[in-house]
């Protein structure tokens, strides 16, 4: 490997002279409650080595069962991504030597995806839609985790050996493969995001898996490739492997971009080759060379049946496909009357569902978003959760508003209450009936705090009466002060005014 | 004619991680050489309407469904592996990557 810094040319000068050309496979891990071709549980963060069978573990005489489950998850993305459902497709040995690939092979399809040709739109931050083209996505499973232990960094190189779970061996996968996505030019970093972004959506809407980057369950590997103009015969493309956030796929891109471009001018070749990516410093470096080693030798695995999908059978998967995400988003907007701003940042902080509920469970669109995006967003990135973990249901969201809406807490009080159900205490109603809180409108409670404050202050007073209402706040604030934020700042405004005559 | 070159034995054998020496490479390509022809003369029989086939039995969508069924206990599956740690298969040194 290469540990020195790669030259890199600018990244405008990059896409100036040259026209990238990029290419993206993703995988997906399907939420089936079992493997691909037999029933160990997938449940995410078990123990090492819990969730195994002969099958997983690839012992002699160990036969594969396929999970129809997966099977129809592989179809709903198929036809999710507008491609062509085979109607006879195979399985296939991949053959290679690795140690989380206990069976020295790793079941996959090669010649005969489930699906193939199809197309998606992908739609970035300013609302530019560009068409991908797919070409296939295939079904497989994943492969064992490895644990590299010893060496400088704990990652392969310099490791002096390595620890395998095979919990993760056999989990269903989807490959997706694009077509060369052309004619983006310096947009390609941008294009290579949103379209991983767009699947993720699409993953979660059919709901055929979880999706979450953090946990791998999407994990992607970028093709780059540079070529003097546009009507240029493609170059040569490096694949830069398991880039694994939305923000790396971009980074990666553009890396890939400007370091090529770097090669390129300086009268060298690109070397097409496996690269890595180096969350921490943002590079990638060169991995294996293709070459012999990537002769996975296929063949029809003679241990499974092939797949035919009937097309009545399709078509009743075909009636199962939700909205699809962009489809929905427009609808949603309009129906909220967000503008295009706010309905990105609520995409960005994944509260469309929560919003959606919210809303359904009573609350205003803009009283949804306002909780959602604000207190409760601020309390996720503190505790580093999602929305979605927090103790906070739709249905408190809007019961929380209700409180608001009828007078009974003001903003602060109903901040209070919204604490005490993160905290576990209950329902927005039941916190503030536990803990008391309440807007005091009772103008003779009101009253004495009024009279406490404008004795306290009385050069205050005088401001006021000589018409100079500034400094009203300052006597509102003693009086929330006094009353533990329960008072109605309205009221207690009138109040003031009343008392000092200057009403 | 031999199809079988030496060479391609050679890079077989690679692939296969199978350490042949070189008395085994010629006489395995001699003995392939014989294999790939016999199983030639299937194309020759077979005509354009026969199909390729992967299986002998007229068989499709075998499934299972998707129901958790038991595992092996983590002990039992460790007692068969040459070294283990923390739960884990103790594996050499993975890839020489460069």
């Amino acid at each position: 490997m290469s540990t020195t810094t790669a030259a890199l040319v600018d990244y405008d000068e990059a896409v100036s002279r040259f026209d990238p050309v990029i290419g993206i496979e993703v995988h997906v891990e399907l939420g089936t409650l079992t493997k691909m071709f037999d029933g160990a549980p997938t449940e995410f963060g078990a123990e090492p080595n819990t969730q195994v069978t002969p099958v997983s573990l690839g012992l002699p005489g160990a036969l594969p069962a396929l999970n129809r489950t997966a099977v129809e998850s592989a179809i709903r993305i198929g036809l999710a991504l507008n491609c062509e459902i085979a109607e006879l497709c195979r399985f296939a040995r991949k053959n290679y030597f690795y140690p989380d690939v206990p069976k020295n092979f790793q079941t996959s399809q090669y010649d005969e995806p489930i699906a193939h040709d199809g197309w998606i739109d992908v739609e970035l931050e300013d609302g530019t839609v560009v068409r991908v083209e797919i070409e296939r996505a295939h079904m497989e499973e994943d492969a064992g985790k490895n644990t590299h232990v010893g060496g400088s960094t704990g990652r392969i190189h310099g490791a002096e050996y390595s620890l395998v779970d095979y919990n993760r061996a056999g989990i269903p996968l989807v490959e997706i493969v694009t077509r060369p996505i052309t004619g983006v030019g310096d947009r390609a970093p941008e294009v290579a995001r949103a379209y991983v972004q767009t699947l993720r959506d699409i993953f979660r809407a059919l709901g055929v898996s979880e999706a979450r980057m953090e946990r791998g369950n999407v994990r992607a590997d970028v093709n780059v490739s540079l070529r003097p103009s546009p009507d240029a015969p493609l170059g040569t493309r490096t694949e830069t492997k398991n880039v694994n956030s939305f923000r790396s796929v971009e980074r990666a891109v553009r890396y890939e971009i400007s370091r090529q471009a770097a090669v390129l001018e300086s009268g060298g070749a690109v070397v097409q080759e496996t690269r890595h990516w180096h969350e921490d410093t943002g590079v990638t470096t060169s991995g294996r060379v293709k070459s012999d080693a990537e002769d996975y030798r296929y063949f029809p695995e003679p241990d499974l049946v092939p797949v035919a999908a009937s097309r009545t059978w399709v078509e009743e998967l075909r009636a199962t496909l939700p909205e699809m995400p962009v489809a929905r988003r427009r609808r949603l907007q309009g129906e909220w009357g967000y503008s295009d701003p706010e309905m990105r940042d609520v995409v960005n902080a994944g509260a469309i569902e929560l919003i959606e509920a919210s809303v359904a469970a009573g609350a205003s669109p803009a009283a949804a978003r306002k909780w959602w995006m604000g207190e409760l967003a601020r309390t996720a990135n503190a505790e580093g959760l999602a929305l979605e973990e927090l103790r906070v249901t739709p249905a408190d969201v809007a019961e929380l508003q209700r409180l608001v809406d009828s007078g009974r807490l003001n903003d602060k009080l109903a901040r209070q209450a919204l604490a005490g159900v993160l905290a576990g205490e209950g329902s927005p109603e039941e916190v503030a009936r536990a803990r008391g809180l309440e807007v005091v409108s009772d103008d003779g409670a009101l009253l004495t705090a009024v009279d406490a404050a404008l004795a306290a202050q009385p050069d205050v007073v005088e401001k006021i009466r000589s018409g100079n209402l500034g400094p009203v706040g300052a006597i509102i604030g003693a009086v929330m002060k006094a009353t533990r934020g329960q008072a109605d700042a309205g009221r207690v405004r009138e109040l003031v005014l009343e008392r000092v005559g200057a009403s | 004619m031999s199809t079988i070159s030496r060479e391609e034995v050679a890079r077989l054998a690679g692939l296969a991680r199978i350490d042949l020496t070189g008395p085994e490479l010629d006489r395995l390509a001699g003995e392939l050489d014989v294999i790939v022809e016999s199983v030639a003369t299937v194309s020759r029989v077979a005509t354009a309407d026969v199909p390729a086939t992967s299986h002998p039995l007229p068989l499709t969508n075998v499934f299972r469904d998707d129901v958790v069924e038991p595992t092996l206990p983590v002990e039992e599956i460790l007692a068969a592996a040459p070294a283990a740690q923390d739960g884990r298969f103790l594996v050499p040194q993975i890839l020489e990557e460069d």
